[in-house]
Formats: structure tokens, sequence, C-alpha cells
């Protein structure tokens, strides 16, 4: 009964990922490497991801703040952002990501400000939702 | 196909213990156990990627710099298939790694990148990537990496064939593409190490069963830098195998060891220069150390050909490059590089531009310009080119252009093409290395095909037009091996007229000549020509025409192989007027030398017609030094080129349709025969009369 609920949560959460379109096939992917040597697999990795894009967003801010700013590098952090996002599956994030390149592309750097922000929203937001995901 | 393919010429190579011993047993489990090395600096990905690669079979090893991946592969040469690298990394640049690793071990190495942008996936093309994939990556997308490994060791095998039997009797050219080809014992050296990928042990009983057996030279830091200063104290341009064998004074180092590593260096400085100068030429990149299997020899003839006219070179790249443009509609991915080919043969185009332009341009002169002097190394790289070349020129070129038209006649013919397509390849110079466009899959395609006629037709076509060929006759074995350098790079055929390119490419073969053996594989993979071929698998008739020259033996690949031959027809012309199809078909007709009076129908004419039984005629002509004649008024540009080709080479053959267009322009003499896809008449040629044979008499 227990179990059976919780599974039901689980899955229940699962499905609102992918409706809200957090998460992508890829994420289905992922789920598909899982087995039985190593059953937490998607959890290792998100949490490899959330570790390393944590440094990354950190780095972002940081490059933010300061009074020149080079768009090369901002766009390089960016990109490594989008492929470890893409890789995981993390559409909505990775959705901001490249709208927030685009526009840094374009020399907006209010925009890509703002685009960031999005970014780092996103991103929280998918953190919240998984880690409750994955307790379970 | 590659799998099976190579594993068939392992197995009909007696010789190659290696490769059937580890073939069979290779079969079993491939592609399994294949050993994968991932680079990357994001954990995540790298994370991933092992899962993926796991689940696949795979042995995984991974690393997130660039540095330590290098020093893992040093340390073991021979302990990985394949390399999955990054493209961004903190430490190094992707393609550096990549060119690092295509010089030193010659090892596939695929590329990925979240980056999807067509400059970047161009650029790991034209440094000589297998392959580039865009992240996420899919698994899907990694099961299938397998196929990398066995092109490049049936390419390497392949060149490793030819460039083995010229030199030393043991080896027989034949690649073991075709099944004609006996893969003599040479395979086992080189490709042993190659081939081992599945099966590490199981190989290495393998080598002894093949006399020639060359234990694989492991091109360590200081034997390459010996390597550089030997090549810098010759002078790049004078740079020849033998000499820098001795100045190396490496014991246990061979001439065909250098010639490839050379080739590859070439391949390496042409990309380094070249990319400067043209960014679509820049094909040669795509010969990527990895291709650069052609072998030193094509280096030189490179460096030689590139004396060709460098303005006719010039032009016909920026033909061959316009054309490709043109023809928008070549799927060939290459065959802008093919114009690229900033390599010294950037000539090599010609044939495969052509093929492209072919819809633009019935003039295609498939003359590729291929030189079919080629050095057998080059060949085979070559082959790979060629062979999309549609293998015309296979029987010299025996570099895959075999695949469809392998008709000796063809190759000899088609090694122009073959070549030209190689050339484009790389810088590869000259070596068959027919890109084809498809970069990756003439390769295996012309290789099987046509090796095996070309070897026996070489010696026919090669009379007529190749008096300078026969030298080559190396050339023409070429590149069945030397395709397999390249890498899918979809071997740009110097769709452009590039013939230009192929001259250079020629001087080479006279080199090679002992190279290229016979074994021409050519890889029917010619892309250049499937390509044409796809808008006119009609058209392929005329390769068989092509064909016709290698005595009907080759033309069964013209028939069969539509895509090849049509490559390598294509070049001759079938390009351009692909849709003729119909009247292309019969017409291959080569025209014998005296038709027009011109171009002293050389020997070769008569051994072409005497080849041909069919009607064709070959028509030889002399390819006025001054008139570029061009057989289709419409390509003026290749004319151009053909002028500057022709003239360097002096006389040629061409294969004439019934339309007049030239299809098959060989151009004998000084040059190896180029094919040309434009070849450019001379003048007095305008007049083709030609017979309508239709091939039915090719024994295809």
């Amino acid at each position: 009964m227990e179990s059976k609920h919780v599974h039901q949560q689980i899955a229940a959460m699962r499905q609102s990922f992918f409706d809200e379109e957090v998460l992508d096939e890829f994420f289905s992917q992922l789920e598909q490497l899982e087995d039985q040597n190593n059953p937490n697999f998607v959890e290792e990795v998100f949490t490899m991801y959330f570790r390393d894009s944590t440094t990354l967003l950190e780095t972002v801010e940081q490059a933010m703040k300061t009074i020149s700013i080079t768009l090369a590098k901002l766009d390089k952090i960016l990109h490594q952002l989008k492929g470890s996002s893409a890789s995981v599956g993390a559409k909505k994030v990775l959705n901001e990501i490249n709208k927030t390149r685009q526009v840094l592309e374009k020399g907006n750097l209010e925009g890509t400000k703002a685009g960031i922000w999005e970014m780092r929203k996103e991103y929280e937001s998918l953190k919240a939702k998984l880690e409750p995901y994955f307790q379970v | 196909m590659n799998s099976s393919s190579g594993k068939s010429y392992m197995s009909t190579a007696s010789s190659s213990v290696l490769w059937k011993a580890g073939g069979d047993v290779v079969a079993d489990q491939f592609p399994a156990g294949l050993r994968v090395l991932v680079v990357d600096d994001d954990p995540t990905c790298l994370m991933i990627l092992e899962k993926m690669l796991k689940a696949c079979q795979y042995n995984v090893t991974k690393c997130n710099r660039a540095e330590t991946a290098l020093s893992m592969l040093r340390e073991n040469r021979n302990g990985f298939d394949i390399v999955i690298s990054d493209v961004h990394m903190p430490d190094m640049d992707g393609f550096k790694l990549l060119e690092h690793i295509g010089l030193e071990m010659d090892l596939p190495v695929i590329m990925m990148s979240a980056d999807d942008g067509k400059n970047v996936v161009m650029k790991g093309v034209t440094h000589g990537a297998c392959d580039y994939l865009i992240k996420p990556v899919r698994i899907e997308a990694l099961k299938n990496i397998w196929q990398h490994v066995v092109r490049k060791r049936k390419n390497e095998w392949k060149d490793f064939e030819q460039s083995g039997s010229v030199e030393e009797g043991d080896r027989q050219p034949k690649q073991s593409e075709d099944a004609d080809y006996s893969s003599s014992a040479n395979e086992g050296n080189w490709k042993s190490s190659k081939r081992r990928k599945d099966d590490e042990d199981e190989n290495d009983e393998r080598d002894d069963t093949s006399t020639l057996k060359k234990p694989r030279v492991v091109w360590s830091v200081e034997l390459h830098q010996q390597f550089v200063a030997a090549v810098n104290q010759l002078g790049i341009e004078k740079a020849v195998p033998k000499k820098i064998l001795e100045l190396m004074n490496v014991p246990g180092l061979t001439r065909e060891n250098v010639a490839s590593h050379l080739q590859k260096y070439r391949l390496y400085l042409r990309r380094l220069s070249g990319v400067s100068q043209h960014p679509s030429n820049l094909n040669n990149s795509f010969m990527n150390p990895q291709d650069a299997t052609f072998g030193p020899l094509d280096l030189q003839a490179l460096a030689a050909t590139g004396q060709l006219p460098a303005q006719s070179l010039a032009t016909l790249q920026a033909a061959g490059l316009g054309r490709s443009t043109a023809k928008s509609g070549i799927p060939m991915p290459l065959i802008d590089q093919r114009n690229i080919f900033s390599f010294e043969n950037p000539k090599l185009r010609f044939g495969e531009a052509q093929q492209q332009h072919v819809n633009n341009n019935k003039q295609m002169n498939l003359l590729h310009g291929i030189p079919t002097t080629m050095e057998p190394k080059q060949l085979a790289g070559l082959h790979h080119t060629a062979q999309s070349v549609g293998n015309m020129n296979m029987p010299v070129l025996s570099h895959g252009s075999q695949s469809s038209q392998n008709n000796p006649l063809l190759m000899q013919m088609a090694q122009p093409q073959a070549r030209g397509q190689m050339l484009n390849d790389s810088t590869v110079s000259l070596a068959p290395r027919l890109l084809s466009p498809r970069g990756q899959s003439m390769l295996s395609n012309g290789m099987a095909t046509n090796v095996s006629t070309r070897n026996g037709v070489p010696e026919n076509i090669r009379a007529p037009s190749y008096n300078p060929v026969s030298q080559t006759s190396s050339m023409l074995n070429f590149p069945m091996n030397h395709t397999s350098e390249l890498p899918g790079n979809s071997f740009p055929l110097v769709s452009t007229p590039g013939i230009s390119s192929l001259a250079p490419k020629v001087a080479f073969q006279e080199d090679v000549n002992s190279e290229v053996k016979g074994s021409v594989g050519f890889m029917p993979s010619y892309d250049i020509f499937n390509d044409l071929n796809q808008h006119k698998p009609q058209n392929w008739e005329l390769q068989n025409v092509g064909m016709m020259f290698n005595s009907s033996q080759h033309s069964n690949s013209l028939q069969g192989n539509h895509d090849h031959t049509q490559s390598i027809l294509v070049q001759q012309g079938f390009l351009s007027g692909q849709n003729r199809n119909s009247t292309v078909i019969s017409k291959p007709m080569f025209l014998a030398g005296d038709s027009t009076g011109h171009v002293n129908a050389q020997n070769s004419n008569q051994h072409l017609n005497s080849l041909l039984d069919n009607t064709v005629r070959v028509k030889s002509e002399r390819v006025a030094d001054a008139a570029p004649a061009n057989l289709y008024p419409d390509h003026f540009g290749q004319e151009d080129l053909m002028s500057a080709l022709l003239k360097q080479v002096g006389s040629f053959f061409s294969l004439y349709d019934t339309d007049g267009d030239i299809i098959l322009l060989i151009l004998t003499s000084k040059f190896p025969i180029f094919l040309q896809q434009d070849i450019i008449a001379p003048a007095e040629n305008n007049d083709f009369d030609f017979d309508g044979y239709s091939i039915d008499n090719i024994p295809v």
C-alpha cells in the first residue's frame, strides 16, 4: 500500500515533468540507462549536473557583476551549461539558456542579464522539483 | 558494409591472417568490446556517455582532459579503437587534439559538441573527424560508431596493400576490398594494428602468416620530430619518402611508413595553411591526418603537382567551387569541400566537383585530372575519393573508386577522376582518396569493387593513356587503400575541375608507381559520383564506358556500381550531362585518339581500343597545351581548368558521349591521367564524333 502510493506519487511527479516540459526525452534515455547494476544512475547524473551547473551559474553571476565582462567568456560558460542541460534532458533550462545565448550574441547585456536570471529561475525550479522526486 | 566488406576482404586475403583471424573473431563479437576513449571536460556528459557506451557493450575509458587523453593514447597506441572528444575543452582545443591523434596514431575520432553551427561541424570535417555528434548525444548515435573503425581499417588495409605491393613483390596490390584481390601478406602489418579493433589479441597471431607483415610503426614524438626535421631539410616540395627515409636513418622503418606518414603530414600542413585560403577548399582538412594514409608519396606528388599550374588549380578550384555551389543539388556534402582542396590538389576535386556540377553542367568531363600517377599512396587516399569518383580511375586508382567502375580502363581514366576526388579529399595528393563525397562510404564501397578489376585492367588501360601513368601505375592502386583514410570525410572529390589538382598528384605517381599496385581499389563510394549517379543512374552507363577501358573486366564495375562507376564516369562528364543517362550510357565511347587527329593517340588509345572492344572509342586527344578545348561549352570554368590541366598533361584521352560531351578525359603524358570532370577538350576536338557505341559490349 504504502509503496504503491509512493510509486504512484513518483509516477505522477514524473509525468508532470514531461507535461510541463521541464524534462524531455533525454531524461527518458537516462532512465533507460539505469539498470540493476546502477539503480541510482539518474540520480547520480543529476547530482553531478546540479553540482556543476551551480558552479557555472556562480561564475556567470560573478562575470555579470564585473565591469569588464567578456562576452566570449560568458558565451563559453553558457555553452557548457547548454551541453550539460541538454544531456540530462533539462528542457526548460535548456531553452532559457538558448534564449540567453541568442540575446548575448546580439550584444545586449541587459537582455543577457535578464535571460540569465530566467535561466536561473528555471534551474532552481528544476532542482526543487527533482529533489523530492529522487527522495521518493 | 564496412564491417562486412572489411571482413570479407580479410578472409580473401590469405595473408591477412590477422585480419582474417581477427575478422572472424571480430565478426562474432563486433562491435562489442570496441575500445573507446572519451574525452570531455564536462563530468556530467562524461558520465552519461560512459554509461551509454557501456550499454552498447563497448569498452570505455574516460578522461576529462585532452592532455591526459593524449598521453594515454601515446602510452598505449593500440589500446584504443576510436576516440570521442568534445570540441570545447579548457586545456586544449578539441580540433587540435583531433589533429594530434590523427597524425600520431591515426585513429578514428568523433567530435561532439552542443554547438551545431555549420562552421564548427565543417571544421570538424576538415580536421579529419570521422563524425560529428551534437549534444545531447543519443544512444542510437553511439551504437553506430564502430562503422568508423571498420572503415578506417579497411582503408588502411587497402592502403597497406597498395603501397606494399608496389614495392614489395610479395605484396599484392589487390585490395582486399574486392574479392578478387587477394590480400597479400602485407595486410598483416598495417592492418593488423588497425584491425585489431575488437579482438585485441587475436590479431597478433595473425601477423605471422603474412610474409610481408610489417610491424606497425608507431610514430612516437621523437620519430615524428626526426621525420619533420628530415622533411624540412629536404624541403617540403622535395620531400620524397625515399630521401626522408634515408635522412631519418631509422632501422626498421620502411618507405611506406614514411610515405603514409608524409601524406598525413601534408594534409596536416595543408590544413594549417589551406584553411585560410579557401574556406571551402579546405577539404584538405578532411584529409585529416587520418586520411593521411596516402602516404608520403602523395605529399610529394602534391608538392610536385602543386607546381601544376597553380593558376589552373585555382581556376579549377574556383570552378569547382563555383560548380559545387551551383550544384547545390549535390548531395555530397563534400563537394564543397572538394573544391576546397586547397591542398595541393585542389584540382582533385574536379572529378568530384564535377559530378556535382553535373547537374549543372553536363560538362562534367569526367576527366578528372586524376593524376594517375598518383602515388600509390595517394591512390589509396584517392581511392576514397576516387572511388567515389566513379571508379573510373579505378584501375589506376585502385582507390576505392573501384566500386563501380573499376574498369581498369576507367581507371585510367577514372583515376583521374578518382584522383580528383581524392585530391579533394585532402591534399592527398592525388591519392585516389577520392573522397567520395560520401566520404566514408566511398572507401568502403569502392574498394571492394574496383580493386579487383583494377589490377588486371589497369595494365591495359594504362597503356593508352597512362604513359605517364604507367609510372605511377602504382597510383592506380592507390587509393583503395588510401581511401580508407578518408574518414568519411567525404572527400570532396574535387568537384571542381580540379583536374589541375590532379596534375600535381600525378607527379607523385611517378614515384609511387610502385606503390600503386594494381590494387587500385576504387572506392566505389565515390560519393561524388554517386551524387551524380543519383541524378542519373543512367548516366552511369557511361561510366561503364569508362570501364570499357578496363577491358570489360572492370566494366562490371560500371554497371554494377552505378554508384561507383558513376562516380568515375561521372567524372567523365556524366556529371554534366547526367541527365543524359540514356545517351550517356551508350556513349561513353572512348574516342580513340585519331578521331580528332589530335593527340597522339598514344599507344594508350590503341590499347584502349583494344581493351575496349566495345565500340567505345577512345579518343585520345592531345590536349594541346594551349587549347583547352572545352568539350563542353558550358563548362567554361572547367575548360580553363582543363586547359591548364592539359597543358600540364600534354595529351589526353577523352571519352565522349554521344552528345559530344566529354565524358572522360584521360590525360596522359607528363601527368598521370587526370580525370577531369570537365575535361577540357582541345578546341579542335570540338567536333566530337562519337560513334554512338553503346556500352552494350562492355561487359559490365
